[in-house]
């Protein structure tokens, strides 16, 4: 199979993260944060387009498929939430994406765009860094919110570590060395990691095998809801 | 004005069938740089304009090798400053056991004594900063 194949999963897990980020827009709580809020997603938007140019018409792919053709994982798909989930979902993200850019090699054209992104998402990663351990060893009310985020989103970041079909990346050390990250982070913000199980007993495979979570559809519809309405729409 | 060739994003030009199609090459400085469709625009003006001759302007985006700040000239690292943009540092040499981060430089007062407000600024590829003696907030281009 060709390395192409990888660009489908991570243009929509990209596509999807970049969206929600997105949905912050006119929410932050300073300023400061929803420029950052806004350049990351911009930035993942990037790297979405980038992949889809691969695969065909970005259009079409992005506001043309129907939920159960995208292939993201069904982590960046959950709803914000408060700010503590939105950054605890952005830490266990952006710690994955730039361990496994990190990890792509070759001079494909995935490479082209995991060697371009590796470099954007060091800083997206050390953003939800600074942010967790700010509000994990913040006050009682930010520690209860972001222990709450992790334990919640916890049951999502077992889907991180299937095998990515076209990229040659061994899954079990990544997984090491992910939850050694995370656990460096978390214990540096005082934050307990969770010791339950991180995927949900009753999901029948998951996002990357085209099931996704209750929101996932309404977020779709209004993301696309433009795009099928007035195809073509240009301003 | 900083040029697209000095902020090192204008990777190549070419002129093929006896100089009526022009072929260049851009890089984006961050993947999802909307300024992208911009720079292109400009070129495809500027080399009509340069060459009337010319029939055809094609501006292909290349990725690879990926944009990285030390790919900003001398010059182009001049004309950030005066408008008023801290450049970004300089590679330093070869990493030493202790990792030492050089101060940024207020581009409007010259003081070391700045401090980072936000990773990200007004576009993705600059951080905000303030600075402590003059008090005025600037745009640093921070490293890539």
């Amino acid at each position: 199979m060709s390395a192409v194949a990888a660009a489908l999963p991570l243009a929509d897990d990209a596509l999807v993260l970049s969206h929600r980020l997105a949905e912050w827009l006119g929410h932050a709580p300073e300023l400061e944060e929803e420029l950052a809020l806004a350049n990351i997603s911009l930035d993942l938007l990037g790297q979405a387009r980038a992949c889809y140019a691969l695969l065909g018409d970005e259009d079409a792919l992005a506001y043309r498929r129907e939920e159960r053709e995208f292939r993201n994982l069904q982590l960046v798909e959950q709803p914000n939430g408060d700010f503590a989930h939105t950054i605890t979902r952005q830490l266990f993200f952006s710690v994955w994406q730039e361990l496994l850019f990190g990890r792509v090699t070759g001079t494909g054209p995935p490479a082209a765009v995991a060697a371009k992104a590796v470099k954007e998402t060091a800083y997206h990663r050390d953003h939800a860094e600074q942010w967790t351990l700010r509000l994990g060893d913040g006050t009682e009310e930010s520690h209860r919110r972001t222990q709450r985020a992790v334990d919640a989103l916890w049951r999502y970041t077992g889907e991180l570590f299937q095998p990515l079909e076209g990229l040659d990346i061994a899954m079990e050390p990544l997984r090491r060395d992910w939850r050694a990250r995370i656990g460096d982070i978390l214990a540096r913000a005082t934050l307990t990691m969770p010791e339950g199980p991180d995927a949900d007993a009753w999901s029948a495979g998951a996002g990357r095998q085209g099931v996704h979570t209750e929101s996932f559809g309404r977020m779709l519809a209004e993301m696309q809801h433009l795009h099928r309405s007035h195809p073509g729409a240009v301003w | 004005m900083i040029s697209l060739a000095e902020l090192g994003v204008l990777r190549d030009v070419r002129l093929l069938d006896g100089g009526r199609t022009a072929e260049v090459e851009l890089t984006p400085t961050y993947t999802g740089c909307p300024a992208l469709e911009a720079m292109a625009e400009d070129i495809r003006r500027a080399l009509h304009t340069a060459d009337p001759r010319l029939a055809r302007v094609s501006v292909r985006t290349v990725l690879s090798p990926p944009w990285s700040t030390d790919d900003i000239t001398e010059e182009g690292r001049r004309k950030l400053a005066a408008a008023g943009i801290a450049p970004p540092r300089r590679p330093g040499p070869a990493r030493g056991p202790v990792p030492v981060a050089l101060a940024i430089r207020c581009p409007r007062c010259g003081s070391t004594d700045t401090e980072l407000i936000s990773r990200f600024s007004s576009t993705a590829c600059k951080a905000l900063r303030r600075c402590r003696t003059c008090r005025e907030p600037f745009d640093h281009v921070k490293e890539v």
